[in-house]
């Protein structure tokens, strides 16, 4: 059987595997990228990044995402709208199983990222109906309603201030009694007056006939509940790391997360992790970007020291 | 934008959508809607691939409320397979190609 024989495999078009792209495509390296939806990754859903150095006036996180993409294919790179299915290791290959055919690679960057956490407590049969994970794509349907956030970190506040040019009052109902925002986002959020702070609480339950029309709050401390009229419930409580096409065959974190050292190399030799997938301190777009060019130097020299 | 994949409105939804002899994929979509613009890329490779088989229209939900409203959109990018003038299967988000692909191939 003849396979397709990369250098380099990279799973995932977040800003960790197109950066990786543009530096294997730089570096003459034979890399695809494989993608199971658009490329860009999470900042394609939010309204604005300001910490990504390079934009004094910030920028969308769709606009971001979109010139990284036209930097890796200015410079060649291969991007194939595929999932992997699995994958199998070999002494000498990584083997990647996509719908109908393998790819064949001497070495494989998972960069698959991350996708929100759910609350668990029945709110999928509202997504779509009220129940989102993403401000910039729903909060013009909330507009002069009430909604809840659930959250308390930068994308909760960040995205709960987008809420409000839209929804007539937004709830931050968060599980302790202060944010772990960047101070600079709690401040501008204390500021705002539609922003009303449920400290001390998650939801616990949301009712509605065909969309959300209510949601249950729980005080985790008094174990009291009470009801809200919200018309939405928007839900930023952590992200979940994309490896569960993976099998068990790399090492992960209690988390999930794939373990790598500094060289951003898994447990499996050939085989590397960059952003938000691998187990990190930091889950940020420039750490991503600095991970997927650590992964394609760690993999070319992997190369060398193979092909002898 | 590809010409193949028909911008419709309002207006024409019925005669588009509900009244086609070809199955239908409505991508109901808007300008700022990040995730609807980087999803068009793939609605344009189903396209070219089922073309011949299935429909494709998009409805920008800003400039036509009556539609989304009447099938109880509240979040995009949503898309709406129809046959038959039924609405028989919708996907919401920024979901994996596979996905689509695989309610176009069970329309045909």
């Amino acid at each position: 059987m003849s396979l397709t024989d990369y250098d380099l495999v990279i799973v995932g078009a977040g800003p960790a595997g197109l950066c990786a792209g543009i530096y294997a495509a730089r570096a003459k390296m034979n890399v695809l990228i494989l993608e199971k939806t658009a490329p860009g990754g999470q900042i394609i859903i939010t309204d604005w990044i300001e910490n990504y150095p390079g934009f004094p006036d910030g920028i969308s996180g769709f606009d971001l995402g979109a010139k990284m993409l036209h930097q890796a294919k200015n410079l060649g790179v291969e991007i194939d709208t595929s999932e992997v299915l699995s994958m199998e290791i070999s002494e000498e290959r990584k083997l990647l199983h996509l719908k109908g055919r393998i790819i064949s690679s001497k070495t494989v960057l998972i960069a698959t990222g991350a996708y929100p956490r759910r609350l668990n407590i029945g709110e999928d049969k509202f997504i779509g109906k009220g129940v989102s994970f993403c401000a910039t794509c729903d909060a013009p349907f909330f507009k002069g309603k009430k909604v809840v956030a659930v959250g308390g970190g930068d994308t909760a506040v960040q995205e709960a201030m987008y809420l409000t040019k839209f929804a007539e009052k937004v709830y931050l109902v968060h599980r302790r009694d202060e944010l772990r925002a960047a101070k600079i986002l709690r401040e501008r959020a204390f500021k705002n007056d539609k922003i009303e702070f449920v400290w001390d609480s998650v939801v616990s339950g949301m009712s509605g006939f065909f969309n959300v029309e209510n949601v249950r709050i729980k005080n985790v401390k008094t174990g009291k509940e009470k009801t809200i009229q919200a018309d939405g419930c928007f839900i930023w409580i952590g992200i979940i790391p994309n490896t569960s096409f993976l099998g068990d065959f790399l090492e992960l974190d209690k988390s999930g997360a794939i373990v790598t050292d500094s060289n951003m190399a898994t447990s499996v030799p050939g085989i590397f992790a960059a952003g938000d997938v691998r187990a990190t301190p930091l889950r940020q777009v420039a750490t991503a970007v600095s991970d997927g060019a650590i992964a394609v130097m760690s993999a070319e020299h992997f190369i060398e020291n193979t092909s002898a | 934008m590809s010409e193949a994949i028909i911008e419709i409105n309002d207006d024409s939804f019925e005669m588009e959508v509900l009244n086609s002899e070809k199955p239908v994929m409505v991508d109901f979509w808007a300008p700022w809607c990040g995730p609807c613009r980087a999803i068009g890329p793939i609605v344009e490779e189903l396209e070219k691939a089922y073309g011949d088989k299935v429909k494709f229209v998009k409805v920008n939900v800003d400039d036509n409320p009556v539609t989304p409203s009447k099938y109880g959109i509240r979040a995009i990018p949503t898309m709406i397979f129809f046959k038959n003038g039924e609405s028989v299967k919708d996907i919401t988000g920024m979901v994996a190609k596979t996905k689509l692909e695989d309610t176009i191939k069970s329309l045909l």
